[in-house]
């Protein structure tokens, strides 16, 4: 069964790339076939031995980065926009001119702080801002300034949902813990040209606020990791920290994946980069966690290095750079003090107000959470937590359903099923989103109305909505009446057509 | 206590400073040797201090859109540029190995 959106977490194929590893590479090719792994409810993946031997346990950590959502820069005052002309959004300071110095940027540190309540960590009060320094075109000043030391948050946790065996009726929870989150630059982006052998730069992205958010090796699949990064992109998003659209960049993730047999410690790890997308995430993994157990099967060694996902192989390749360790020279940044965040009881007396950032104030005024959402769905209109989930996984969706609750008289446990099994399988057989339906919650309200009053039967509504979604401006009722679909109540009539039909009958 | 020529090839590489020549490693030897000197004080207990910008308040800047919007500016520093972008080599090109370099280092 192929995937249906990013958001169908559950309905992934549980297949591994068909073709052959990436050039350079000197592991044999895989045949296709079903993955053999398979989580238990503790979470512990399994694989299922052909010889007998212990099985092996993967083990997944993810460091995820997601662009702060606000107008400026991090450390300047240059927009943050997708798309701009190249270096039209860079500041002096971006651009790492001699005599600029970092101004830190407000929303961002309430981004950072509201992100991390969300995920129940413990923000720090003080935090310190570092330099991390490597070589590379897109990053002008040689370093990145970011918080290795004392990050914002720390000790956090995520939890989410995942349907067990591929089935929509059961669902089990998971948790994911935090390491910590931190606040750090991001940098340009380097086209690289290789038929001229050279590399343009464009700097609009340099110097923009990003969270990073590191995950503990809690997770043992794709599957697991792709749920755990749906749910947290879902909670980005209703706290507006970030829109954490990962398609435009807002939102990276990087793997760390090994494997190893029970009882034994952890075994060595790579890196896996360039996954675009939460779909092919699960499948970068999934194939890493395969690729070690065959080299470690056949006897070889898993390298601790930087592998590239290939979309379109579907496998992992070891990145081109091989630059060996690197060493980073972590070093304080010296031209920014400590961080320094208050709560209601340590507030300063005499500080301007714009210069204080109050952490309980954030508290107070963060916005209803999925799960809390998701609960409040459950209980207000009686709905399985399934449902919820996918209300809440499609964009738009809740808001739809909610709306046509409103205005019919169907109960709302009637009303979901037109709502998951109708609508949504239209609008994802023509890929379009809830807010590109051809049908309004009005018109839908409109014929569930119909059906509610047993003016239509279920079958004839089903055809409705099928010339509904022609999207011709039609009202149900005008479509019933055109289609003639309306339930005949009269007795006297429908007596009239048994009886034609059974004098049809004796005449065969 | 000299420092190694593994020590000194390895900042080379990551710095991309040149040691050039004796008196270089020697500089870098004196440097060393004075900032050991801070070995001497007892600093058990004592959080150790990187700026002496600890005690000041870290300014907040509202998040307006204050600056940008200078490309043309920028590029006239650069060497070469194609449409509005710098332009850079196809890759990090990391300093060879001691063994290739004809280097202070190598000889010593």
């Amino acid at each position: 069964m192929a995937a249906r959106g990013c958001g169908r977490v559950w309905c992934w194929a549980r297949q591994l790339c068909a073709g052959r590893p990436g050039p350079g590479s000197r592991s044999r090719p895989f045949p296709r076939r079903q993955r053999t792994v398979a989580c238990n409810a503790r979470g512990g993946a399994v694989s299922a031995g052909k010889s007998g031997l212990a099985p092996w346990i993967p083990v997944v950590g993810l460091e995820i980065h997601a662009q702060i959502s606000s107008n400026s820069k991090l450390f300047s005052g240059s927009q943050v926009q997708f798309a701009a002309p190249p270096n039209s959004l860079v500041s002096f300071f971006d651009a790492s001119l001699p005599g600029t110095l970092p101004v830190l940027n407000r929303r961002c540190v309430e981004a950072a702080v509201m992100t991390g309540l969300a995920l129940n960590c413990h923000i720090n009060k003080k935090s310190l801002f570092d330099r991390k320094h490597y070589f590379y075109a897109d990053l002008p000043a040689g370093y990145q300034i970011t918080q290795q030391r004392v990050p914002i948050a720390v000790n956090g946790s995520l939890s989410y949902s995942l349907c067990i065996d591929n089935k929509m009726s059961q669902m089990v929870t998971k948790t994911v813990r935090i390491k910590q989150i931190q606040l750090e630059q991001d940098s340009g982006k380097s086209l690289h040209d290789d038929t001229r052998s050279q590399t343009l730069v464009d700097l609009n992205r340099a110097g923009v606020g990003l969270m990073e958010l590191v995950m503990e090796p809690d997770m043992c699949c794709g599957e697991e990791a792709a749920a755990a990064v749906r749910e947290l992109q879902l909670i980005l998003q209703t706290l507006g920290s970030s829109q954490a659209v990962m398609a435009e960049g807002q939102l990276r993730v990087d793997a760390n994946v090994s494997v190893h047999r029970p009882g034994e410690p952890y075994g060595v790890r790579t890196e896996v980069k360039n996954i675009n997308s939460i779909r092919f995430l699960a499948k970068a993994v999934d194939y890493e966690i395969q690729r070690q157990i065959e080299e470690l099967g056949n006897g070889g060694t898993i390298l601790n290095e930087t592998r590239a996902f290939d979309s379109k192989l579907g496998c992992t390749v070891p990145m081109r750079d091989k630059e060996g360790k690197q060493d980073y020279r972590f070093m304080p940044e010296p031209n920014l003090p400590p961080l320094i965040l208050y709560d209601a009881k340590s507030l300063p007396a005499n500080m301007n107000h714009q210069q204080v950032i109050n952490i309980d104030w954030i508290h107070e005024r963060l916005p209803d959470l999925p799960s809390v959402k998701r609960e409040k769905l459950v209980e207000q209109y009686g709905i399985l937590p399934e449902h919820s989930f996918t209300l809440l996984n499609e964009d738009g969706l809740a808001e739809f359903f909610e709306s046509v609750v409103k205005q019919t008289q169907m109960k709302p446990k009637k009303v979901i099923g037109w709502i998951l099994n109708d609508l949504l399988s239209y609008l994802k057989q023509h890929s379009l989103t809830v807010k590109e339906s051809p049908v309004s919650s009005f018109l839908l309200a409109d014929l569930l109305n119909l059906l509610e009053k047993k003016e239509i039967s279920s079958t004839a509504a089903k055809q409705v909505f099928a010339e509904l979604w022609k999207g011709e401006g039609k009202t149900p009722l005008e479509t019933v009446k055109e289609q003639k679909l309306e339930l005949l109540q009269d007795q006297k009539e429908l007596e009239q057509i048994c009886q034609a039909v059974i004098d049809g009958q004796e005449n065969e | 206590q000299k420092v190694s020529v593994e020590v000194l090839d390895h900042l080379e590489h990551l710095a991309l400073v040149d040691f050039r020549d004796s008196e270089g490693v020697e500089r870098l030897q004196k440097a060393i040797q004075f900032a050991d000197q801070l070995h001497e004080v007892n600093t058990d207990g004592v959080e150790p201090m990187d700026s002496v910008l600890e005690d000041r308040c870290l300014y907040l800047r509202e998040d307006d859109v204050t600056e940008g919007n200078c490309t043309k500016e920028l590029l006239e520093n650069a060497r070469g540029t194609v449409e509005e972008y710098f332009v850079a080599p196809p890759g990090n090109i990391p300093l060879e190995k001691l063994q290739g370099r004809n280097t202070y280092l190598q000889g010593s």
